[in-house]
This record gives structure tokens, C-alpha cells and sequence, in this order.
């Protein structure tokens, strides 16, 4: 019987145009994982070939050749020389950019010489024609002897015919590209004694690649080598100008004459504005101010709509769940918390928007072009810069992002500086503590007051970022020579369904990453913070019992109730708690109200918010509409001092604090699996949180 | 010897020569080889690195890289 089933890996070079075939030919029908044992990105999805046959896809990240450099290019690597490897491929979509198609095909004759099914999508043929280049499909065919198509992955054109092709079972490869003529067999025959047997070229390029790990096979591998005197780098060079030349060839035979170029390209021209070597970096900036004024303001009406609903949904389950523990516990435990972030949505899918189109239209190439000789100094380079703009959405696939850093201390170093950036779990946090220190109309020329605050924040983020990075160049021993090769791709308008794509995965894995931590922390804080030592609670309800029924005046009556749920709080576990750690934060301006939330945040920042209203709530007349949680936060009196908890001073320190501190289980992970030791979570927690403090007693101590 | 660092604006040349083991591997995959039509378009803030026009790509590098590549202009 037929296999129900095949395994399709899309392989090709970066920008030449992957994920857009693999959007157009998967829709919504895929989902985002990771790779086993690693963190880089896996995308996988089905569909149908036939009414019998299905196909299962995998998008394998971009490379350039079968030689890796860096920690993103070893997984497609690995993937493709194991047949045992579970994700090995029945068949490989290899997607070349027809107007780069010479450095494209390099990557296609490596990863056909491994004898892998393979089909060529020649993509970007409008790009090229652009540019004067035309092929003639069939000959392409005849000089390469696998199936050559021609498709428009962005405009979706050409996939009906791409999958009628992987209809065929018949698809193996039959030519090689390049021999090993010039190779000693002797040679061959011991490497493949150690590697195992099987199709010459793919055993000595493992070899080669293995030889360089740390481990028992590669000191016999290398033995090898040197017993032979056999030079790796000059064998691969060798290897790569051959193809070349083969190639050439091909592209030369099939390339069609008399083809008349439009007008330079777009790219040249507007490269000469934004990579400019006096404005460049000025216009980099002003872009950077424009997407967090449109966050800001594109966010406030979707934001009041999610308030309103979420506010009367909240109500309708109070009114609707029969008094008692669960009404309480879902109202004021999980609705209230979830409440607090989801209001927040809007901002992050506009950030996550933001910074899709820019990679989408290749401007952040350039930012890497631009920014590597200030990067240089601080032991990063350009490519840095990516996923430290990227931790302004979110640490964690920022972190996954420095895969794509060659030098492994320069990576090291970006991973540790990233969670400084203000993430968009900071975005909540800022927001209600710039809205409860500022006033909602103040403006500053023309700009809203609270976008430039916020802004301040992120350079403050920045800056800690890059001067924490010039501290760990000094202590972490570089043993590599570092580079900075870069292709800047061509200019392109972002495609729609693809930025839909894009927000859609980030604002799920947000909704329900997040949603997961924070309905968990608001139920463990409800019940801590609605229970406590039963003598306590029972000695406050007792002398309120009295009062309130002494008391026959309704304000009266509403405001006992009010004090009571204030020293019920106080006398419960969690406040208990917060009042043990309060003389530890009391230099911060801290009051143990904010201690709980400063516990709380260890799991994610979000959930300050959250929190507070968790907290806010349980100390509750009943009205829990979410704009309240400012008016009650402002009116909250410090017992101690006798003034109000929060001032000017409170909000700056802890919004120091927050931009600092190392407040995120999941980046925490995260990092423990990219640098493979315990040792630089640790040394981040450390050194972050111990920033954190410094910063904010400083802060405090200036500002009150 | 001329090396790319010392090809002027908008100037065209020939690569002759790619030194330097690993990183001319690099350079090689990303299509900087002999006998390659090369072009500098830009230059980032404070002079490095810089960005070259092949004829099919565009590729940006340092300069120290961009020393190991020996060209001949084109006249």
C-alpha cells in the first residue's frame, strides 16, 4: 500500500524566500516548536496532496552551504545527513532566489550530492527579470537532472504545480555535482571506518564537520586527517570553487540572451538614504521613536474596548456563578488577573507587527550594517542588534534569534545583555505606572508625554544593555577570530498574510504562554491572600461583626467593610509575606504590597499587573471595573509615613526596577538551554538583579 | 597590490585573490570569489563596514575582511 504520508524539508538559502512558500503552501495549518534538543525554531504544517496522500513539512532554517558557521545553519545540517534522524525528508523543496541563482545553486548541488529526493523552486523570477536575468526553465532542467518549476511564493503562483510534482514517487537524484576524484581513497575508506558507510561525499563531510567537535569520534577523525596530511579548510575551498565552476556553466547554458534590464534597482537608491553614513543611524532612531508613538496611540481605543469587555464579561460571571468560593475565586483570582494583561494585547501585536515588517522589508539587515561598528566595542557585533530589537518584544525567541551570530563569545554576550531591553511584558508595567504618575494629556510639542516616557525607558534598557555587554568583554575569553559577513537583501514590500501569520503565532504563544503562567500565579495569590492564620482573621472579623452591625448608615457600613478587607489582607499569608520581606525593599520605597508583586513578577513581569489587581481587588467593595485599580492604587496611604504609598519617587524606582531585574522563568530556561551550562542563568540572575536594586535605591533616594 | 579597502565610491573591480582560510570559505558561500565583478555602494557611520555590490547580491563586511580580498579595478 501506498505511504499516507511524506516528509518534506524546505531547504534554501536566507531571504530567498522559505517562509513564504511555506505559509502559501500551509495557511494557519502549522505550528511553531523547536527542534529537539535545541531551541531553534522548527516550523512544521500539513497538507494534502491527493485524496490518498498527505504531506508533512518542515521549514529548515536558512543557509548557505552544508559547512556550517553557526549554531542555526548545524540544525538543517544535521537534519539532512542523518537517514536515521526522525525529521530526515522523503523529499527536499529547494527554494532558490532566480535572481541570485549562482550562490543559490552552491547549497542546491551540497545538499543534492547527499543523494536526498529533491525538487528546485526557482523563486523571485520577477526580481530577476527585473534586473535583466531570464531562464529557460528546461534547460536548467536538462544541465541539473532533478525537476526544475518556477513559482511566485509571495503572490502564491505556481504551488498547485509544486505539489502536483510531489506527487511523484520517482524522484531520485541521479547526477554528481561534484566528485572526489581528487581525494585519496585510502583516505575515504579509514574515514568511513569511523563515520558510518555510506555515500562517499556525506561521509567526508561529516568528517569534516564532526572534526572539529570535542569528542572521541573526532580525535580518530582527526588522526585521520593528519595521518593523510589532509588539508580541511583548502579541501573545502577547492570543493566550493568546483561547484562554482560547474555551476557557471549551467547558469551560463541556460540563461536566456538579449534579455533588456529595466532600471537600477529600488535598493541601491534607497540604501543610499538609509544606510547613509551621516544620517543613517539618525533615521534608525527617529524610525524607532515613530513605532513606539504608534504603539502608544494605535493601541488606546482597541485597549479601552478589551477594558469595557472584559470588565462587563467579569461582571456577568460575578452576577451569574452563585455566591461563594468559586464565584470569588474566578472573579477576583483569575479574571481579575488575566484581566490586568489582556488588556495589554493591543500594544504587544503592534510591537510584534512593528518589527515583522521591518525584517520583512530587510531594513533590519541594515540596521545590523549600520550599527556594527558601535556594536564592535561592546564585544557584539551588528548582527546583534536583531535580537536585541527583538527583546523588545519578547526576550525569549531574541535569545533563540543569536543562533545566527557566528562568534560564540559575541553570542554569549547578547544572550546575557538581551533581557535588558524592555520586553512587552515590561509594556503593562510601565504603562500603568506612567499613567498613575503622569497626567493622560500631557504633551510635549507634539508628542504624547507618556510615549516619550516610555521611550526613555527603552534607551534606558539599551544602554544598560550595551554597557552590561563591556563588562563581560572583559571577562569572557575570546578564543575564535571574529567576522561580520552580512547579505543585504533586496527591498520588498511585506506581504499581508504573512504579517498576519507572523502576529497571529506571537499573539497566541503571548495569550496562552502567558495566560498559563498568570491564571496559575493569581490562583496560588488568591488563596494566599484571602487566607491567613485563622486566629488573626477570625480576632479582625470579629471586631468588624460588631461595628458593622452597630451600624445601620449604608456609606458607613461600605467604608468599615472597606477597612476590614484592608487588615484582612495584611494579616493573610501574603501579607504576611510581604511585610517579612518589606525591610529588605523599604530603601526602594516598597511598601509589602509591592513586595507580593515583586514575588509574583519572578514568574513573569506581566503578572505585576495582574497582581495588583488580584491584590486590589480582594481588598474590594465589589466593584472590580479595571480603571479602579489606579484610583485605588493612588488613594492607598502609607501606615508608616502617613502619605500616599505611591509618588513620583515609588513609580520611578520601581520602574527602574522592573527594567532591570531578571523577572522571567522562561527566559531564565531559555538561556540555561542556549548557553548548555547553569552557570550564565545564574551569573544573569546575579548581575541583573543586583543592577535592579542598586539603580532603584539610587533613583529613590534622588527623586524623594 | 590593491585590496577592497582601497577601492574609492561607486568604483568597479575584479576580485583576484581571497586570503585568509576560514573567513575566504565564508567569503567564497557568500559569493565573493575570483573573478567576481565587485562594487562598493555604501559606507556605514564611521567608515566601517562597508557594502558591496556583486552582481547578483549585495554583501556587507569589515574592513579588516574586506582586506583579505585582493582586486583589480576595472577601467
Amino acid at each position: 500500500m501506498e505511504k499516507k504520508e511524506i516528509t518534506v524539508a524546505l531547504v534554501g538559502n536566507p531571504n530567498s524566500g522559505k517562509t513564504s512558500l511555506f505559509n502559501a503552501l500551509t495557511g494557519l495549518n502549522h505550528k511553531v516548536s523547536n527542534f529537539p534538543g535545541t531551541t531553534v525554531e522548527k516550523k512544521t504544517g500539513s497538507f494534502k496532496l491527493s485524496p490518498e496522500k498527505n504531506a508533512h513539512i518542515i521549514d529548515l532554517p536558512g543557509t548557505y552551504s552544508l559547512y556550517p558557521k553557526s549554531a542555526d545553519e548545524l540544525v538543517t545540517y544535521e537534519i539532512l545527513r542523518n537517514k536515521a534522524e526522525t525529521n530526515y525528508p522523503d523529499l527536499v523543496v529547494f527554494i532558490a532566489d532566480a535572481s541570485n541563482l549562482k550562490r543559490n545553486l552552491l547549497l542546491f548541488t551540497q545538499v543534492a550530492d547527499l543523494k536526498v529526493p529533491i525538487v528546485l523552486a526557482l523563486n523571485m523570477l520577477d526580481v530577476a527579470e527585473r534586473r535583466g536575468i531570464k531562464y529557460d526553465i528546461d534547460k536548467l532542467q536538462e544541465k541539473l537532472k532533478v525537476p526544475v518549476i518556477s513559482l511566485n511564493a509571495r503572490k502564491k503562483e505556481g504551488i498547485d504545480k509544486l505539489k502536483e510534482l510531489l506527487l511523484n514517487d520517482d524522484l531520485r537524484v541521479t547526477a554528481e555535482y561534484f566528485s572526489l576524484q581528487n581525494v585519496n581513497s585510502q583516505l575515504l575508506d579509514d574515514l568511513s571506518k569511523v563515520t558510518d558507510k555510506r555515500n562517499k561525499y556525506a561521509a567526508l563531510q561529516y568528517a569534516i564537520n564532526a572534526s572539529s567537535l570535542i569528542s572521541e569520534k573526532a580525535k580518530r577523525l582527526n588522526e585521520i586527517f593528519k595521518h593523510y596530511q589532509f588539508d580541511l579548510i583548502g579541501f573545502q575551498e577547492e570543493e566550493v570553487l568546483t561547484r562554482y565552476k560547474i555551476i557557471d556553466e549551467t547558469v551560463k547554458y541556460a540563461r536566456l540572451k538579449n534579455v533588456s534590464q529595466l532600471k537600477a534597482s529600488i535598493t541601491s537608491k534607497v540604501d543610499k538614504i538609509l544606510t547613509h553614513r551621516y544620517y543613517g543611524i539618525s533615521i534608525f532612531l527617529v524610525l524607532l521613536l515613530l513605532v513606539f508613538q504608534a504603539m502608544f496611540s494605535w493601541s488606546e481605543y482597541p485597549k479601552d474596548w478589551l477594558e469595557y469587555g472584559l470588565g462587563a464579561f467579569t461582571n456577568y460571571v460575578e452576577n451569574t456563578l452563585p455566591a461563594g468560593v468559586l464565584n470569588d475565586l474566578v472573579v477576583h483570582g483569575i479574571l481579575a488577573g488575566l484581566t490586568g494583561v489582556l488588556v495589554f494585547l493591543p500594544q504587544i501585536i503592534l510591537l510584534f507587527l512593528f518589527i515583522a515588517i521591518l525584517e520583512d522589508v530587510g531594513y533590519m539587515a541594515r540596521v545590523g550594517f549600520i550599527m556594527d561598528r558601535i556594536m564592535r566595542p561592546f564585544g557584539m557585533n551588528g548582527k546583534s542588534i536583531v535580537p536585541l530589537i527583538g527583546g523588545m518584544a519578547c526576550a525569549v525567541p531574541s535569545i533563540m534569534a543569536t543562533r545566527s551570530i557566528e562568534n560564540k563569545k559575541e553570542r554569549l554576550i547578547t544572550i546575557l545583555v538581551t533581557p535588558l531591553m524592555s520586553c512587552s511584558a515590561r509594556l503593562p508595567v510601565y504603562t500603568l505606572l506612567i499613567g498613575m504618575m503622569l497626567e493622560d494629556s500631557a504633551k510635549f510639542g507634539p508628542f504624547n508625554v507618556h510615549g516619550l516616557v516610555l521611550m526613555l525607558m527603552y534607551l534606558i534598557g539599551f544602554f544598560a544593555a550595551i554597557l552590561s555587554a563591556w563588562v563581560f568583554k572583559l571577562f569572557i575569553k575570546q578564543k575564535e577570530k571574529t567576522y561580520f559577513i552580512l547579505e543585504l537583501p533586496g527591498y520588498k514590500v511585506p506581504v499581508f498574510s504573512n504579517l498576519l501569520i507572523t502576529i497571529y503565532e506571537k499573539g497566541s504563544a503571548f495569550v496562552f504562554g502567558a495566560g498559563k503562567i498568570i491564571i496559575a500565579v493569581s490562583v496560588i495569590l488568591w488563596v494566599i491572600a484571602s487566607t491567613g492564620p485563622q486566629a488573626n482573621i477570625s480576632k479582625i472579623e470579629n471586631k468588624y461583626e460588631a461595628l458593622l452591625n452597630g451600624n445601620t448608615n449604608d456609606s458607613v457600613k461600605k467604608e468599615l467593610q472597606l477597612k476590614m478587607n484592608a487588615e484582612k489582607l495584611e494579616a493573610s499569608y501574603a501579607g504576611e509575606f510581604g511585610k517579612l520581606i518589606e525591610p529588605a525593599i523599604r530603601p526602594l520605597g516598597f511598601d509589602w504590597k509591592i513586595g507580593i508583586a515583586l514575588l509574583t513578577s519572578l514568574a513573569a513581569r506581566e503578572v505585576f499587573v495582574g497582581t495588583m489587581n488580584t491584590i486590589y481587588s480582594v481588598n474590594d467593595d465589589g466593584d472590580n471595573s479595571f480603571s479602579h485599580i489606579k484610583t485605588k492604587m493612588m488613594a492607598e496611604i502609607n501606615p508608616r509615613t502617613g502619605k500616599p504609598s505611591y509618588n513620583t519617587a515609588t513609580f520611578l524606582s520601581l520602574m527602574i526596577f522592573y527594567a532591570f531585574a531578571m523577572q522571567c522563568m522562561s527566559t531564565i530556561a531559555i538561556v540555561k538551554k542556549e548557553t548548555d551550562h547553569i552557570k550564565w542563568p545564574i551569573i544573569q540572575f546575579l548581575y541583573l538583579t543586583a543592577l535592579a536594586y542598586g539603580s532603584s535605591f539610587l533613583v529613590f533616594n534622588l527623586f524623594s | 597590490m590593491m585590496n577592497l579597502t582601497q577601492l574609492g565610491f561607486g568604483k568597479k573591480a575584479i576580485i583576484t585573490k581571497v586570503n585568509g582560510q576560514v573567513l575566504a570559505l565564508k567569503l567564497f558561500e557568500m559569493g565573493l570569489l575570483p573573478g567576481e565583478e565587485v562594487e562598493l555602494e555604501n559606507v556605514a557611520p564611521f567608515g566601517d563596514p562597508i557594502a558591496i555590490n556583486l552582481s547578483e547580491s549585495k554583501v556587507c563586511l569589515r574592513m579588516q575582511d574586506a582586506a583579505c580580498i585582493e582586486i583589480k579595478t576595472i577601467d
